[in-house]
């Protein structure tokens, strides 16, 4: 299949409508979600017209169905993501935040002698430029267990400052949770260096995924991490599924986090053990649709070729930031160019405060991000109190751009003309 | 424009030229706001006076709607009672609950009638609120710390 932007539009059903009064939509917000194909549209709702009923349960035809769609999408999620030890590895969750307090939850659970246990004296380290995601639940754990958290700052062009990894990844550090492009800066994250000290302390490596594995080939194995994470609502699926991959033998050891149906083996009146993975992290009825849904989405990616994405969005970029570059008011928070970066596209517009710009954007029919995007840290160290954000996705192209940044000189007009 | 609605000129003014941004040392009382989904934020002194508003000062960094609002709210409620202040409080709230059906009294609300048209944006109402949140806080504040 050939990467052709107006025919991919087409299998978006929104496209079809305008908003602001008639204005086309020019949607630069799928770093915060991603538009929906037909094809998954569909595949949620034929799961509730046609299967619905509770997987793993039920001795119907239905509830087999059921249990063989929502088999059948952990198996689809485990190759899109090449993780090497097939389904077992791939649990469903809620979203990404919710397996990275899953993880943070479990390893609290975890007793002296697990590898998991933290104490005082252990560290987690993280990164200046990390999601609320995935630093709050870290904080929190080391609250509850003594652990202490160091991170990785970073350089004034928004790249992790790596000049010194053994100080800060020292030995006594279990955990380094990272993500793997940044959903402000757009940086993608240089890991070799950073996952071989990890290991050589002994340290597991997290990777918070959500920004990279709907837009770029990401294979768990060859990255060497040892858990990762993403949201399905950001790679053409619907909301209410995100993915935890972790390597088999580390699933095993960690405890479980949620206690009740489905992730138990066997139950007497005081006591319980646990199901064998996935299943352990899986308690309850699972969220079928969702799932379902989610292996439609990574079925469309795979369709459009993961290598085709990546290179339509490098490209688009690259012709967003030259034209960004290009205008001396603007100030591009992150990496100028193209290089070893994604498509989230943060900026300033001198003397627009980001919220007004986004207003007047929005009377464009310009969908964009504004505010700290859920990494105020990230935002303090940088000494912006807020910045506007434009996304990129498949659906993208250059006239979307154009709009963009005619219609940030408007709002220029607009806002300049007291 | 629909948008002209939300961006009056006297909007425009204020963001430009803020009145009393600056904090006065003397206070009774200090709050620290802040909008947690757009990062505004907004430290407000209060200066009372027996029951008296002597002095509203603030700094902070936010958005045109923000900050002209705390400005204008300023000019409008120092020199008057608490009690005063109270029933602009209200009706500034009411004005801003509205969804666009009300222009707002400008009996009582003066140039912040200007704000009624950020009641059609639902998404900007906290903006506004902001430094008159702020305030309503500072005054309880100044008033238990008497
Ligand atoms: C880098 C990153 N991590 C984590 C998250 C959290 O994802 P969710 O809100 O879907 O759990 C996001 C979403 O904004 C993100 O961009």
């Amino acid at each position: 299949m050939s990467f052709s932007v107006p025919e991919i539009r087409k299998d978006f059903p929104i496209f079809s409508r305008s908003v602001s009064d008639g204005k086309k939509l020019v949607y630069l917000d799928s770093g915060a979600t991603s538009q929906k194909p037909a094809s998954v549209i569909e595949a949620e709702s034929d799961f509730y017209r046609f299967h619905n009923a509770a997987a793993h349960r039920g001795a119907h035809q239905l509830a087999q169905e059921a249990t063989d769609l929502y088999e059948n999408a952990r198996a689809e999620v485990a190759s899109f993501i090449g993780a090497p030890g097939g389904p077992d590895e791939v649990i469903f969750t809620k979203n990404a935040t919710e397996s990275l307090n899953l993880l943070a939850y479990a390893m609290g659970n975890a007793q002296p002698g697990n590898r998991f246990a933290l104490s005082a004296g252990d560290r987690i380290v993280v990164t200046e430029m990390e999601h609320h995601a995935n630093l709050v639940p870290w904080q929190e754990l080391t609250r509850r267990t003594g652990a202490q958290l160091a991170w990785f700052g970073l350089t004034d062009e928004g790249r992790l400052d790596l000049s010194d990894i053994n100080s800060v990844i020292t030995t006594n550090t279990k955990v380094v949770a990272l993500t793997h492009q940044s959903n402000v800066l757009g940086t993608i994250n240089p890991l070799a260096a950073i996952v071989a000290r990890a290991h050589e302390v002994g340290a597991v490596v997290i990777l918070d995924a959500c920004q990279s594995v709907p837009h770029m080939p990401v294979a768990a194995a060859d990255l060497d991490v040892d858990f990762l994470v993403f949201s399905g609502h950001k790679a053409l699926g619907p909301t209410g599924v995100g993915v935890l991959w972790g390597r088999k033998e580390l699933l095993e050891e960690l405890p479980p986090f949620l206690f009740g149906g489905s992730m138990i083996k066997t139950v007497t009146m005081t006591s319980a053990t646990w199901a064998d993975v996935p299943a352990k992290f899986e308690a309850g009825v699972p969220n079928m649709a969702q799932a379902v849904g989610l292996a439609a989405a990574l079925k469309y990616l795979t369709n459009l070729g993961m290598d085709s994405v990546h290179s339509h969005e490098v490209a688009l970029t690259g012709y967003l930031l030259n034209k960004l570059n290009a205008i001396e008011t603007i100030k591009i928070v992150g990496p100028t160019t193209a290089q070893s970066r994604g498509g989230s596209i943060s900026f300033i517009v001198e003397d627009i405060h980001p919220h007004d710009l986004g207003q007047f954007l929005d009377s464009q029919g310009v969908a964009v991000r504004t505010g700290h995007h859920c990494a105020w840290p990230l935002a303090r160290r940088l000494g912006i109190p807020a910045s506007t954000r434009a996304s990129i996705y498949i659906y993208n192209d250059e006239n979307d751009c154009d709009v963009l940044v005619d219609s940030i000189v408007q709002g220029q007009k607009y806002f300049g003309r007291f | 424009m629909e948008l002209d609605s939300l961006y009056q000129e006297v909007i425009l003014d204020h963001y430009k030229h803020p009145a009393h941004k600056g904090l006065n040392p003397i206070f009774s009382a200090q709050v620290h706001h802040v909008n947690t989904s757009c990062g505004d934020e907004i430290t407000l002194n209060i200066e009372l006076v027996g029951q008296r508003i002597n002095s509203i000062t603030w700094d902070g960094q936010g958005c045109s709607i923000s900050q002209a609002s705390v400005s204008m709210m300023s000019d409008l409620l120092i020199g008057k009672r608490l009690e005063e202040a109270d029933v602009i409080v209200k009706s500034f709230s009411e004005l801003m609950a509205s969804k666009g059906t009300s222009a707002g009294d400008p009996e009582i609300l003066e140039d912040a009638v200007a704000f009624a048209g950020v009641s059609k944006f639902p998404g900007r109402v906290k903006c506004a609120l902001l430094g008159w949140m702020a305030f309503k806080d500072a005054a309880i504040q100044a008033q238990t710390n008497e």
